[in-house]
């Protein structure tokens, strides 16, 4: 059994349906990629399983039903969300912010612990820990929404584009850092990318969706090295 | 200069009391954006409920407490059913509705307890302390020392628990929140239960100035309005320190510019929202982006 078994997953906006009924999964302890071009669906995709958009359809996390649960609830089944545009408490601290992300967890000791560990993997929010977040840079604030998932202590970690805005090389040097959490923690990483090209020689597997459906799907490697699915579905 | 000192005082300790509303009028605002108009009519409502259970003969304290704590989930309740179907809705929806909840209030106040003017009495009694020749009612540095313990307690519950960190957080970004496991719906009803309990405090201190009917709050809100614009709409520091400005110029002009005398005392909160949305709209404290809203 899969970690996150989604099945005919329509979502959308008001009367806008974005999501065509798709179906995928996501095994524990691996990294995933939803890939495909502007307006395929991807942010939908994330937003659904969090419950943050109208969806139907099934969702199963570790064999739950969580298809009608809404966001703080999904949240609480230690799925950390990191949005598009990250989702920064501006007016808050650097620390502050990553405490925000321990909110679901019922006891208070360790959270002291996992600040210092979320420094571990980014030196500079501690340099910058008193810092209000909103003065941070775009880069750093990534660093810190994912520092704000991670103080969740999740099982699963939906990322949003985190490549969006970044410098190439503090794109890489991010993605090393996700490849060390995923491995290190043991956490399944559910990545949108339009970033095909980076994401995929991490990736263990990877869907491409187009106009809201899912167009393929195949083993990272595998879509990495096929010339042919490269320049028909990403563009590369 | 006794008299001057002795002024300064009444008008420190008056607007304390304009401060603690617009303390509670801050707190809804900085929150979700809405201006509760309704803000004095509830802190009535809730002197008429302290006023009953005195009449009810209980000791002024426990009166006071208790209607602390119905205030408090009265203003959960009004945040749940009345204010959060149109949360997030226009501007215009929003004045209207608590235009709407100050009109019900003050009605419902008026039904329930009539119309005629009551005393409150004070938790401080009328005695005076002689403090270097000047006479300086007990009253009024109780009224500021409230005012002061209160900004504590606020300042301790945002800056150093987990309700208080949820309640900033939910001020800033709502979705962010809600994905970190936040429930927005209950912070906000938290913190219009928190706004209701400052403002009930607010009002007990104000009816034992002045008297207790079902329309003196009306008046008082047109000061903390302009408490909460000199301060800065959305800082509670702000609102304080606007108040007690406010007060003390309502209390220096009224004494010493003649033709203002007592009739003429509301121009003064007047006149201070005209000039600071004039010169500078965020106010002393306010942040930039309450200008733009």
């Amino acid at each position: 059994m899969s970690l996150l078994e989604v099945e005919d997953l329509e979502a959308g906006y008001g009367p806008v349906t974005v999501l065509r009924g798709i179906s995928f999964e996501v095994d524990g302890g691996k990294i995933v990629t939803v890939l495909g071009p502007n307006g395929a669906g991807k942010t939908t995709t994330l937003r659904a399983l969090s419950g943050m958009v109208r969806r139907s359809g099934t969702i199963r996390f570790d064999g739950e039903e969580i298809s009608g649960y809404s966001p703080e609830r999904v949240a609480r089944q230690a799925i950390a969300h990191v949005p598009e545009g990250r989702g920064t408490f501006t007016g808050l601290s650097v620390e502050e912010n990553l405490k925000v992300g321990a909110y679901v967890r019922r006891e208070r000791d360790g959270i002291g612990d996992d600040i210092k560990r979320c420094f571990g993997y980014f030196p500079r929010l501690e340099e910058r820990r008193g810092q209000l977040a909103g003065s941070l840079s775009g880069g750093e604030q990534q660093m810190l929404a994912i520092g704000r998932a991670l103080m969740l202590k999740p099982r699963l970690m939906l990322l949003d584009e985190p490549s969006q805005g970044l410098a190439p090389n503090l794109t890489r040097e991010l993605f090393a850092i996700l490849e060390r959490i995923a491995r290190d923690e043991g956490v399944t990483l559910l990545i949108v990318e339009q970033n095909a090209n980076l994401v995929l020689r991490f990736a263990d597997y990877a869907y491409v969706l187009e106009a809201g459906a899912i167009v393929l799907d195949g083993d990272a490697e595998k879509i990495q090295s096929d010339e042919g699915i490269r320049r028909s579905y990403l563009g590369v | 200069m006794e008299r001057f000192v002795q002024v300064l005082i009444d008008g420190l300790a008056t607007g304390s009391l304009y401060g603690a509303l617009a303390l509670a009028v801050v707190l809804i605002y900085r929150s979700t954006g809405i201006v509760n108009f309704a803000q004095g009519e509830m802190a009535m409502f809730s002197t008429f409920i302290a006023w009953g259970l005195l009449q009810a003969g209980l000791p002024l304290l426990v009166a006071l407490l208790g209607t602390l704590a119905l205030s408090f989930v009265a203003g959960m309740v009004i945040e749940r059913v009345i204010i959060r179907p149109v949360e997030g809705g226009e501007v215009l929806t929003l004045v209207i509705v608590t235009l709407g909840l100050f009109i019900l209030v003050n009605s419902a106040a008026g039904w329930i307890y009539g119309f005629n003017t009551r005393s409150f009495p004070s938790l401080f009694g009328d005695e005076r302390l002689d403090i270097a020749g000047v006479a300086i009612p007990v009253e009024s540095l109780g009224i500021v020392a409230v005012l002061i313990a209160v900004v504590g307690i606020l300042f301790v519950v945002f800056q150093r628990t987990k309700v208080g960190l949820a309640m900033r957080a939910v001020a800033m970004n709502p979705e962010s929140s809600r994905l970190v496991g936040v429930s927005v719906g209950r912070t906000l009803m938290i913190g219009w239960g928190v706004a209701a309990l400052v403002g009930a405090l607010a009002g007990a201190l104000i009816a034992a100035r002045l008297f207790l009917d079902v329309n003196f709050m009306g008046g008082v809100l047109i000061y903390s309005f302009a408490a909460a614009t000199l301060g800065g709409f959305d800082s509670p520091l702000g609102a304080v320190l606007g108040g007690w400005i406010i007060g003390i110029a309502e209390g220096l002009a009224g004494t010493y510019v003649g033709f203002i005398g007592s009739d003429l005392k509301i121009l003064v909160p007047l006149i201070a929202i005209l000039v600071v949305l004039l010169v500078r709209p965020t106010g002393m404290f306010g942040s930039a982006e309450v200008a733009r809203a």
